[in-house]
């Protein structure tokens, strides 16, 4: 009952995380709307077809008139890219295209102190507000005349800090002298007050709290702008991270993978045909293979860690594991996907068992095959950048794991694009070779 | 001992709920070589059966198919076979395809090079020599597969409905084209037909087969076949005779029908 009530508050944590997002999910499903009204607009300015597809008059619901519209794909990309650099404030665009960023300079807001006797008196507070990693020293103020004294303070952007105003003032706290005022405007412990570079808050126990405006831009530690995770990348390509370069840390990582994919295809693809020509093979290792598939290779890694450390040969071992059964599984089925006409049709042309391997049963589980090795290229990249990032020392995986780490989000990101370059880049050339090694792939 | 005996075939499956069926029950059959079996039946007569027994896929329960003297044991190159469709190797190209059995053989390539040219001229698929199987239309893959199986000089050819998923006019075609493959070969050839008409035309001799079991109802000699070599196909279905026999044999396979509907009505 415990387990369930905590698994409920989970899911309204959730729930709630979700509705604050539906906001910004409406605007973007707008602005999508908003495109594709604006290009079908000019696209009918444009070109007049009268093509066999634009002469179709239902296409809703008709599944061959749908296709991947590229100025849709374009533009969401280059939207993609737009968004990144107003929300943080990228050189790559004009600055009216920002969102609103941080207040950065100077700036000062007045505060009253208000004694026993109900005398007041006001000073000011010079506020600078600096670049996050510069030293900069509170201006020098003059302390002014009455009892309460000017004050002076620096804090890095998107920092906000308690100031003690009535330090210096004459009287203070420990003679009964209150904040009242900032900016002319009541305070309160608990309150806040709207000043020119942001809000002035004020504790519980009445200390000021100086928050300068952040905006809406995304700190960098949060979200670098694109320029920045470029010269990154430019950075680690040459000089490298954690003593390797940037092409050390893909290709160890593609090593993994390639050794691993190549080692369980190996094993795989035998095993499977074993599965798919003899009823004693199927039998044998059916309960094994079908145990192991939904495993996710990752459940594997503490094991894999434990038996063979962390070093090249686990994580090959894990790649391996992770691509022995879906090779497997895909030589199997297409072994048993062989129709059975066409394997009497060749024993009727006078062809021996091993012909008939040679020419009718490989031939025809090379689609399926190849269909397992796309997926098992897909699951093994992801597999391995995962395996790095629990211990490596070496690799994509291990590098923005590392990065995280020290907070270096550039790195971060820069990672994540390359992974995802990759793995789509992989999927593609798997494609390609799939279209020129089995053209006949669905046309049986 | 020349051509083809079936003697006293029995089949019968055992069902996994522990009954059985009898799919053939004691067919016999004598045939020359050279001749033109059609075979016509309703669904479940066991005619597939029949013929996957004498190409060799399937074991008779009983009794056996001499073929030239000695005993059919399992599929051989003596006899080929064609199937209704999608029994072509789409890895491979349409010449690939008809050299099939040569290969299989070892044939020196020249050699085998001159069987499929000739084939694929006498089956008018000269032009689509190195073409994928799976770009050409239905009618040019029966065509294929017509020449894969000559290419392989087979003693008899067992055709499992390799017309019938093709639509009417190239089937038309096609039937003038397995007569005259018949006629200047001079093959044994086992034709399975749903098609009465095709049965008339393409069988010098024509089985009707009754189900429940599986036997032979009635047999014909038939003169169509002949006159199709000769003349139009067309022609030769408006001989009064190919009426006259097309529909006693349509009422024949009416009752068959029938009699099944009814006993399944019964049980």
């Amino acid at each position: 009952m415990e387990l369930l009530g905590n698994l409920w508050g989970e899911l309204w944590a959730v729930l709630v995380t979700l509705f604050a997002a539906a906001p910004y999910v409406i605007g973007y499903i707008l602005i999508i709307l908003l495109m594709m009204v604006i290009w079908s607009g000019v696209k009918r300015l444009l070109t007049p077809k009268s093509d066999y597809g634009s002469l179709k008059t239902v296409t809703f619901g008709d599944e061959s008139a749908v296709t991947s519209n590229t100025a849709a794909s374009i533009i969401s990309i280059v939207l993609i890219f737009v968004f990144w650099g107003t929300f943080t404030g990228s050189q790559l665009l004009p600055s009216f295209m920002h969102a609103p960023g941080p207040f950065t300079g100077e700036s000062s807001f007045e505060y009253t102190i208000t004694t026993p006797a109900g005398d007041s008196d006001t000073a000011t507070v010079s506020v600078v507000v600096h670049p996050t990693g510069e030293e900069v020293d509170a201006p020098v103020v003059e302390e002014g005349d009455g009892i309460a004294k000017n004050d002076a303070i620096a804090i890095p952007v998107y920092r906000n800090e308690l100031l003690r105003v009535d330090r210096n003032d004459e009287m203070g706290r420990d003679e009964e002298t209150f904040i009242t005022a900032v900016d002319g405007q009541a305070i309160t412990p608990g309150g806040s007050v709207d000043v020119d570079f942001g809000r002035v808050a004020m504790s519980d126990k009445g200390t000021l709290n100086i928050v300068p405006s952040t905006g809406i831009q995304m700190e960098p530690i949060w979200l670098p702008a694109p320029e920045a995770v470029w010269s990154r990348l430019g950075e680690i390509a040459t000089v490298g991270y954690r003593n390797s370069t940037l092409a050390e840390h893909l290709g160890y990582s593609l090593f993994r993978v390639i050794v691993g994919f190549i080692l369980g295809a190996l094993v795989g693809i035998p095993l499977g045909y074993a599965m798919g020509l003899s009823n004693w093979f199927r039998g044998w290792f059916d309960p094994i293979v079908e145990f192991m598939r939904p495993v996710p290779p990752l459940a594997l890694i503490p094991l894999v860690i434990i038996w063979a450390g962390i070093g090249e040969v686990g994580k090959i071992i894990l790649l391996f594991l992770a691509a022995l059964w879906i090779m497997a599984i895909a030589a199997r089925s297409g072994v048993s996907g062989v129709r059975i006409s066409k394997v009497h049709a060749a024993y009727s042309l006078g062809a021996s068992k091993w012909q008939i391997m040679r020419h009718v049963i490989i031939p025809n589980s090379l689609p399926e095959i190849f269909t397992g090795a796309r997926v098992a290229m897909g699951v093994c990249w992801g597999t391995v950048v995962a395996a790095e990032l629990v211990a490596a020392e070496k690799g994509a995986g291990m590098m923005i794991m590392v990065a995280s780490k020290f907070q270096s989000t550039d790195i971060v990101l820069m990672g994540i694009i390359l992974i995802g370059i990759i793995g789509f880049s992989i999927d593609m050339l798997m494609r390609q070779a799939e279209k020129w090694l089995v053209p006949w792939k669905g046309k049986g | 001992m020349s051509g083809l005996q079936i003697d006293k075939l029995s089949m019968r499956f055992d069902l996994p709920n522990g009954s059985s069926v009898q799919a053939l029950k004691d067919v016999s059959l004598d045939l020359k070589a050279g001749e033109l079996l059609s075979v016509l039946g309703p669904s479940g007569c066991g005619k597939t059966t029949l013929l996957n027994i004498v190409a060799g896929f399937l074991a008779p329960t009983d009794g056996k198919i001499i073929l030239n003297g000695h005993t059919v044991t399992g599929p051989d190159a003596e006899r080929g076979m064609v199937f209704q469709q999608g029994a072509l190797f789409e890895w491979m190209s349409v010449r690939e395809n008809v050299g099939f059995g040569p290969s299989m053989k070892g044939m020196p390539k020249a050699e085998k090079a001159k069987i499929v040219d000739h084939l694929l001229d006498v089956v008018g698929l000269q032009d689509f020599k190195e073409k994928a199987v799976y770009e050409l239309s239905g009618g040019m893959q029966q065509r294929v597969a017509l020449a894969r199986c000559l290419a392989n000089e087979p003693d008899v050819i067992l055709m499992d409905e390799p017309l019938g998923a093709l639509d009417a006019l190239t089937r038309e075609k096609m039937q003038g084209l397995v007569l005259k493959l018949w006629k200047e070969t001079g093959k044994t050839i086992i034709l399975i037909t749903h098609s009465v008409e095709e049965a008339l035309l393409l069988g010098e001799r024509l089985l009707v087969m009754a189900p429940r079991p599986g036997r032979i109802h009635t047999e014909y000699r038939l003169p169509f076949a002949e006159m199709g070599v000769g003349q139009d196909l067309r022609d030769v279905k408006k001989h009064p005779k190919f009426a006259e026999v097309r529909e006693e044999i349509l009422g024949m396979i009416w009752d068959m029908e029938e009699e099944i509907m009814g006993r399944t009505e019964d049980a």
